[in-house]
């Protein structure tokens, strides 16, 4: 277990080294910050000024390795944007975002747990077939979409919450909502098949055939068998939440991570991306370790 | 209802039309699955109108009607181009719809047969080459996954100048991960069968053994998965067309159209809608059929199709 962890430790930094080479040199491709962050009628003198300040008339070569040189020391640099530390500007975000991720994915999780263990209980039943239209449609429901139609129905028609923004917990629930629809949707059809396959199987006919009750045989025999391969589906969905993120967070003007990111992008504040990729990075990367120890958990032949 | 008498008829003439056993087999397989049978009419509907959309409807398409602008949907008086609306120009909605649903289609077409492509040729050689070779594969792989695909394809299309080129490549190369680690996953397995040791004992050439013998077997997977990813391309290109970093105007892409119809949600929200259910019925309807290809095109579960019923285990 601790050599497989090392392991990926390994790869996995390999993977964010080579990915913040490719991010640093392709965001110094989108152009000159100063032609952005300076008024338009700047001097040439004040753009050069600006650019020896920031160290941007290096060769570009240079410059990476001098960032190489202080991300060691641990210095992210400066946002440009903000003119603080690019990595307090990234974390500020990121608690906004794994808050925001932590409870669409528990409420995702045991939503789609319940509901996908029932359908499989009865299957071919019209509760059956009734969750699965509801997961096709979360599945295949463009988020963009559905976030902009709820803010017109629940925020401009009825006027039940705000339309964007922060500051009290109604402003949650939108973007909760929107967030939620698509992991469930995929994550429901992993539970039911999983389901089936596991009350299909031969020990859940001996626990049947030694009388056993339905509630036992659910929670005691099926449930934590079938829970692998959804743990796996809710680790791949919780990255993909980030995504999710993106869109959602730049909708309802939520200052997460994802929101941040394009801003920066757009505002070619290199410091703040390379932050914001690495935070990313380490995240998911805790997170599949956590999915490992899930797996460790629930199933004894992996822990050997 | 419309859609119920559809397949009625449908599943009606199939007897009737037997010319290849293997085909009508598929298509009474298809048509055993109503769901799926309307899944594909709406996808072929779809497919269509991307080919011939631009050719019999690009005019009405951009022709704008200054008395017609953000014309509300479910009326006559303009005619039947205008049954859904108009747009903010007073284009006519349905027409636009019509023609967006090329570059939509386009994109997403390309991106999946790139993604497809250069994934099995890497998965297959990782699968069934030595050790280093596969490993480097792998790890390239894990760079791509290792990070949320829309970010890494905002950044990319922002250096690149958003075309429709560059937006089908970006999405091509975010999706080769998944393509690659199922074919190698199932060449690990498949290579280990007793009728491709039989090949390498008649001296078959790796090239033959790999493409003649053991793609054929991995190749339903991989169409399923690509079903089921055109529609996450789709979904993926519209968010990147949606914040304004994908296509650009004049072309029109459903999530364009989305992007153009948010600032007159609240005055006229049928311009967001109707492309927002294009995308959503599109969707849907390939992910059906990824579930009926998954049972049509496993031997184990056929049965449940051939059998012609609704017969859950």
């Amino acid at each position: 277990m601790q050599k497989a962890i090392g392991k990926r430790a390994i790869s996995s930094f390999i993977s964010l080294f080579l990915l913040v080479i490719l991010v640093f040199f392709l965001s110094r491709l989108t152009g000159d910050p100063a032609a952005l962050f300076l008024p338009v009628d700047a001097s040439e003198e004040m753009l050069e000024a600006f650019r020896e300040r920031h160290g941007l008339n290096d060769p570009v070569i240079v410059q990476f390795f001098s960032y190489l040189g202080d991300l060691v020391r641990g210095d992210f640099g400066d946002s440009l944007r903000k003119a603080r530390p690019a990595l307090d500007v990234v974390l500020e975000a990121f608690v906004w975002t794994l808050q925001l991720a932590l409870i669409t994915m528990a409420l995702v999780t045991v939503a789609a747990v319940t509901l996908g263990s029932i359908a499989a209980f009865k299957v071919g039943t019209a509760f059956d077939r009734f969750t699965s239209m509801l997961s096709l449609i979360g599945a295949s429901a463009p988020d963009f979409w559905i976030a902009i139609v709820a803010i017109v129905l629940f925020s401009v028609n009825l006027g039940w919450v705000p339309t964007s923004g922060t500051g009290s917990v109604w402003h949650w629930i939108l973007p909760i909502c929107v967030l939620f629809i698509r992991p469930f949707g995929l994550i429901l059809q992993v539970v039911r098949g999983s389901m089936l396959s596991a009350l299909g199987s031969a020990y859940v006919k001996t626990a049947r055939a030694k009388g056993v009750k339905n509630r036992p045989i659910i929670f005691v025999h099926t449930l934590r068998n079938a829970m692998l391969p959804v743990v796996t589906v809710i680790g791949d969905q919780a990255a993909a939440l980030l995504n999710g993120a993106v869109v959602v967070e730049t909708i309802f003007g939520f200052p997460g991570v994802g929101k941040l990111m394009i801003d920066s992008i757009l505002q070619r504040d290199f410091n703040v991306i390379l932050a914001a990729i690495m935070v990313t990075a380490l995240a998911i990367f805790i997170m599949n370790i956590l999915i490992d120890l899930a797996y460790a958990l629930l199933d004894p032949r992996i822990r050997a | 209802m419309g859609q119920n008498d559809m397949s009625d008829t449908t599943a009606t003439e199939a007897p009737a039309a037997k010319p290849a056993p293997s085909k009508s087999s598929l298509l009474s397989m298809l048509f055993a699955d109503q769901f799926a049978t309307v899944a594909a009419c709406f996808v072929i509907l779809v497919i269509l109108c991307a080919i011939f959309g631009p050719l019999l409807l690009g005019e009405a398409a951009s022709d704008q009607n200054l008395r017609a602008r953000n014309a509300p949907p479910f009326t006559l008086d303009r005619g039947w181009l205008y049954i859904l609306g108009g747009d903010a120009l007073g284009r006519p909605l349905l027409p636009r719809i019509v023609v967006a649903a090329q570059n939509t289609i386009m994109i997403a077409a390309g991106a999946v047969a790139g993604s497809f492509i250069i994934g099995a040729v890497l998965g297959l050689t990782a699968g069934y080459s030595r050790k280093l070779v596969s490993e480097v594969i792998m790890r390239l792989a894990d760079v791509i996954m290792s990070f949320p695909s829309l970010l890494l394809a905002v950044i990319v299309l922002y250096v690149l100048e958003p075309s429709v080129l560059n937006l089908v490549l970006v999405l091509a190369i975010t999706r080769i991960p998944i393509y690659l680690r199922t074919t190698r996953a199932e060449v690990l397995e498949v290579r280990e069968r007793m009728f491709v040791q039989a090949a390498q004992v008649m001296g078959a050439s790796t090239f033959r053994i790999v493409f003649r013998h053991i793609l054929p077997v991995i190749l339903p997977t991989l169409l399923t998965i690509a079903t089921l990813d055109f529609a996450f391309v789709m979904l993926a290109e519209s968010a990147l067309s949606f914040l304004g970093i994908g296509i650009q105007p004049p072309e029109i892409t459903w999530g364009l159209m989305v992007s153009q119809g948010r600032q007159y949600l609240t005055s006229a929200w049928w311009l967001a809608f109707w492309p927002g259910l294009a995308i959503i019925l599109t969707t849907m309807s390939l992910n059906l059929l990824s579930g009926w290809m998954r049972v049509a095109l496993d031997p184990t579960q056929r049965w449940r199709l051939e059998t012609g019923g609704k017969k859950n285990g």
